[in-house]
């Protein structure tokens, strides 16, 4: 190479490198901003409720919480009733969507022959992928009928049941809490059952057969293997479910019947926080709106607390794994 | 007890346990059936050439025409917000801040985002946006398709950066390297190797979010409201298919009652297409990068 | 150690003895941990140099400060003098573009981009120079030539360079470095992902790339160091043990060290 083409090269790639250096800056700086927006989604969301929020959350402080009128002719608002709600609603989607999660996750990675487990697996997904609008239409317009058909033989059988009785006993409208916790436990089996069935997965393969060569069967080897093994995890994915139900709006709106009660039956109507806000904030003002945005508030920190157990409980299996 | 009976027991819990679980399958299975087999019913009962032709106003008379444009519109300004947005920040988690505390705890936090109450969203945009509109405006605008699509917006983000983020994370490091060692810098490496690796990935997440955001209802309700007439204006209130279909199945009129039927119907092909089709994508991605 | 170095060079029939790159006292830590302690060795210029030595041993770190890959990752710290025709590499202000163009890496398994065969090896070119449409053309023709895989691409440039046989992404790979027109080829494991013909085939090619480029590389084969290399370096446990002409260090070795190791007694 000429001797004089050397310098203004070496140049050249001097300025290049400063070029690129300051291109690679810029671009991460554009990045880390982008990043950053994510937090600011979340903060936002818990600033700007407890804000709107606040004549509600401070002004009226505990009673807010603790009062179970809730009352816009007045102007007076308590949240016990849709806190109620929300969490009876929440429970009896668990209680019902949690072993037939756990059924569903056993089937698919023991039992299902190969061929079946990943059509199967993909269908029950697809509950997931369904809009809950349509779960709210589904169950107002056929699960609601199908219920209040089969709840006057609910009341005559379980209704007389000592203690557990009580929750099952009142007019059979169809509407109310047990019909929005069913359709909110089909909403969530999904997401449960895909997370018990991805960690069962990650259960070594010679833990199992060491298991199984000792002469346990399929249910014991789950049992007392597997689900120890895995047992953050799972109830990592039980949290995750419950943060979607605590949540949901439109699936229970249409089939809880919206009425500020506090009831020991099942069968009766009630509200939840999600959907005492859908169904009153467009015509709220004043206080009244308030109170609603109050309530989103408490959802959302509430919701935050469940999510955030689920993810690091989640996050102990996957730890172990990379181990 | 004897050995044979202790057997027994063993194998008769094994049995239920097998049997209890075939039954969970299928009563999972039941619902979706049941749930589809009911909105297809309902909605090919009452799909006609007038429900896309016809605006809301004419109530039963009508159609949902400018329901589907302003879902469509506002599904697509949703998409330019938290596409570009959602891309970029998974590709700083994944590249800049894989093993960072700052990169982890975002990460940590965009999957709570994830599974957040939509609901909630939806009250932050009427706060930070709705709100201070019509104050500024002196109330002559308030509610807006800008609005709802910025909290439509806000559903699609999470899913956009964890796929971005993992996707990035399978493109092995060798790569990275090769484009490296070549005295490429890191911005152009990231755009021209990098993301292209992944993009089929990357539009798995695309396609995700979109079918997540397309179906949403809540945060709709209280940032872009409605609207009865066609408007494409960004900031007029706007009508949705998915508010149409919850103010309609509202109604006790049986006549809305079937347009809000064949609007379910239509979304729910349009979601489940969607993720039928990333689904696809991304199995046949697995098969190239192993 | 050096002077033993330098001796060999001297020995070589064929060598007018140029140093292309000087490694003066290097040392090595991963996250403190010390993975090269105290390196010195000279690498004559168009000539192959191999690095021997067991896993771990710190061959493939020795080759990547030669081009500051390592630089990527956080908490890794090259401490010494490399120099490049006297030029230190580890001076921050030593600049990456120029360091890159010079020294070109091909790695233990190939990694084409996903882009077209012709845009493989056209990308790095056009971060480093602006060339005319012909030009380009030509560019790549003879870097795929060098690389020895014109023939079998030439009519397929505008496919996918994914869609290639492992053998031929890996010359891919090589022709995309030479593209650069670099002084030095780095090549770390080359041929460990590769089957016995396409392993002979890259071979040859370093045979023939001799001529052009100073060529590092690093392998864990060592009928492969004694078949391809002009001089042969062994390092053991971050330490370079013996350096010197191939022949040599294969038929007598000056240290017990290397002998065990050749005769595989451990590794």
């Amino acid at each position: 190479m000429p001797v004089i083409s050397a310098e203004p090269i070496a140049r050249d790639n001097e300025q290049r490198s400063r070029e690129d250096a300051r291109h690679d800056r810029i671009f991460r700086r554009v990045l880390k901003f982008c990043a950053l927006l994510v937090l600011a989604a979340l903060l936002g969301a818990a600033l700007s409720t407890l804000w709107g929020g606040r004549e509600v959350l401070f002004g009226d402080g505990l009673r807010f919480l603790l009062s179970d009128s809730w009352n816009p002719v007045d102007d007076k608002y308590g949240a016990l009733a849709p806190i109620f709600g929300t969490l009876v609603t929440s429970l009896i989607a668990l209680v019902l969507a949690v072993p037939v999660s756990f059924g569903i996750a056993l089937f698919l990675t023991e039992i299902a022959p190969a061929w079946m487990r990943g059509p199967v697996g993909a269908a029950i997904e697809l509950l997931a992928g369904i809009p809950s609008i349509i779960y709210g239409m589904w169950g107002l317009f056929v699960f609601v009928p199908f219920m209040s058909s089969i709840e006057p033989a609910l009341s005559n059988t379980l209704g007389n049941i000592p203690l557990i009785g009580k929750l099952f006993q009142g007019p059979p409208l169809g509407l109310g809490l047990l019909t929005a916790g069913i359709v909110l436990a089909v909403m969530i089996l999904p997401f449960i059952s895909s997370v018990m069935r991805e960690v069962f997965q990650t259960v070594p393969t010679r833990l199992k057969e060491s298991s199984y060569a000792l002469g346990s069967t399929t249910w014991e080897v789950l049992w007392d293997i597997v689900l120890p093994y895995t047992r953050s995890a799972v109830i990592g994915g039980i949290f995750l479910g419950l943060g979607r139900a605590l949540g949901e709006t439109m699936a229970v709106t249409f089939v809880l019947g919206n009425s500020y009660n506090i009831t020991s039956s099942l069968l009766m109507p009630g509200t939840t926080i999600s959907s005492s806000i859908a169904n009153e904030f467009n015509e709220a003002v004043g206080m009244h709106r308030s109170a609603l945005i109050a309530l989103g508030f408490l959802l959302f920190v509430v919701t935050f607390v469940v999510l955030l157990i689920a993810r690091l409980m989640l996050r102990q299996l996957a730890k172990r794994e990379g181990k | 007890m004897s050995a044979n009976s202790i057997y027994a027991r063993r194998r008769i819990t094994n049995v239920l346990a097998m049997l209890f679980s075939g039954c969970a399958t299928a009563l999972g299975l039941l619902f979706l059936v049941w749930i589809l087999w009911v909105t297809a019913s309902n909605g090919l009962h009452s799909i006609h050439l007038s429900l896309f032709t016809k605006i809301t106003a004419y109530a039963d008379q009508g159609g949902l025409s400018n329901a589907i444009v302003g879902s469509l519109l506002m599904d697509l300004m949703a998409m330019l917000m938290c596409v570009p947005i959602g891309v970029l920040a998974g590709t700083y988690l994944a590249e800049y801040a894989n093993i960072s505390k700052l990169g982890a705890s975002i990460r940590f936090l965009n999957d709570i985002l994830l599974s957040a109450p939509s609901i909630v969203l939806g009250l932050f945009v009427y706060v930070i946006i709705v709100l201070p509109m019509s104050n500024l405006t002196h109330g002559s605008i308030s509610f807006s398709g800008f609005a709802g699509s910025v909290a439509l917006a806000l559903i699609g983000l999470p899913v956009i950066v964890r796929t971005t983020d993992e996707m990035l994370q399978l493109v092995p490091g060798t790569l990275r390297e090769a484009a490296l060692s070549l005295g490429v810098p890191q911005w152009k490496l990231t755009v021209q190797v990098l993301m292209r690796a992944a993009s089929s990935g990357i539009l798995t997440g695309v396609l995700l979010a979109l079918a997540r955001l397309a179906g949403e209802t809540a945060p709709l309700l209280f940032t872009a409201f409605g609207n009865n007439f066609m408007t494409v204006h960004p900031l007029d209130k706007m009508a949705s298919l998915p508010a149409a279909i919850y103010q309609y199945t509202n109604d006790p009129s049986p006549a809305l009652h079937s347009i809000a039927w064949a609007g379910a119907l239509l979304i729910t092909l349009f979601v489940l297409a969607l993720s039928l089709l990333s689904r696809l994508l991304f199995s046949r991605k697995k098969v190239r990068y192993e | 150690m050096n002077d033993r170095a330098a001796a060999a060079v001297a020995a070589l029939p064929s060598v007018d003895a140029r140093i292309k790159i000087q490694v003066r006292d290097l040392h090595f830590y991963y996250n403190g941990f010390q993975a090269l302690k105290g390196i010195s060795m000279d690498i004559p210029e168009k000539q192959v140099t191999a690095i021997i030595g067991p896993s771990g041993c710190g061959k493939s770190t020795l080759l990547r400060v030669f081009n500051r890959i390592y630089a990527i990752y956080p908490k890794l710290e090259a401490r010494g003098e490399v120099a490049l025709d006297g030029e230190n590499i580890l001076d921050p202000g030593y600049s990456m573009n120029r360091l890159r163009s010079k020294v070109g890496m091909v790695f233990q398994k190939p990694v084409p981009f996903p882009m077209t065969i012709f845009e493989n090896v056209a990308y790095g070119i056009r971060h480093h120079e602006k060339l005319s449409k012909a030009d380009m053309g030509d560019r790549v023709e003879q870097a795929l030539r060098s690389a020895a895989l014109w023939d079998e691409v030439k009519d397929k440039l505008k496919q996918n360079g994914l869609g290639l046989s492992g053998g031929q992404q890996q010359r891919l790979c090589i022709a995309r470095a030479i593209a650069l027109k670099p002084d030095v080829l780095l090549l770390d494991e080359p041929t460990s992902a590769l089957d016995p013909i396409a392993t002979s085939r890259i071979e040859q090619l370093v045979e023939e790339l001799k001529s052009e480029f100073t060529i590092v590389m690093v392998t864990h084969n060592m009928q492969q160091a004694a078949r391809c290399s002009d001089l042969t370096a062994f390092l053991y446990l971050g330490e370079l043990i013996e350096f010197d002409g191939t022949e040599t260090i294969f038929t007598k070795p000056g240290k017990k060290q290397t002998e065990d190791y050749i005769t595989g007694r451990f590794g």
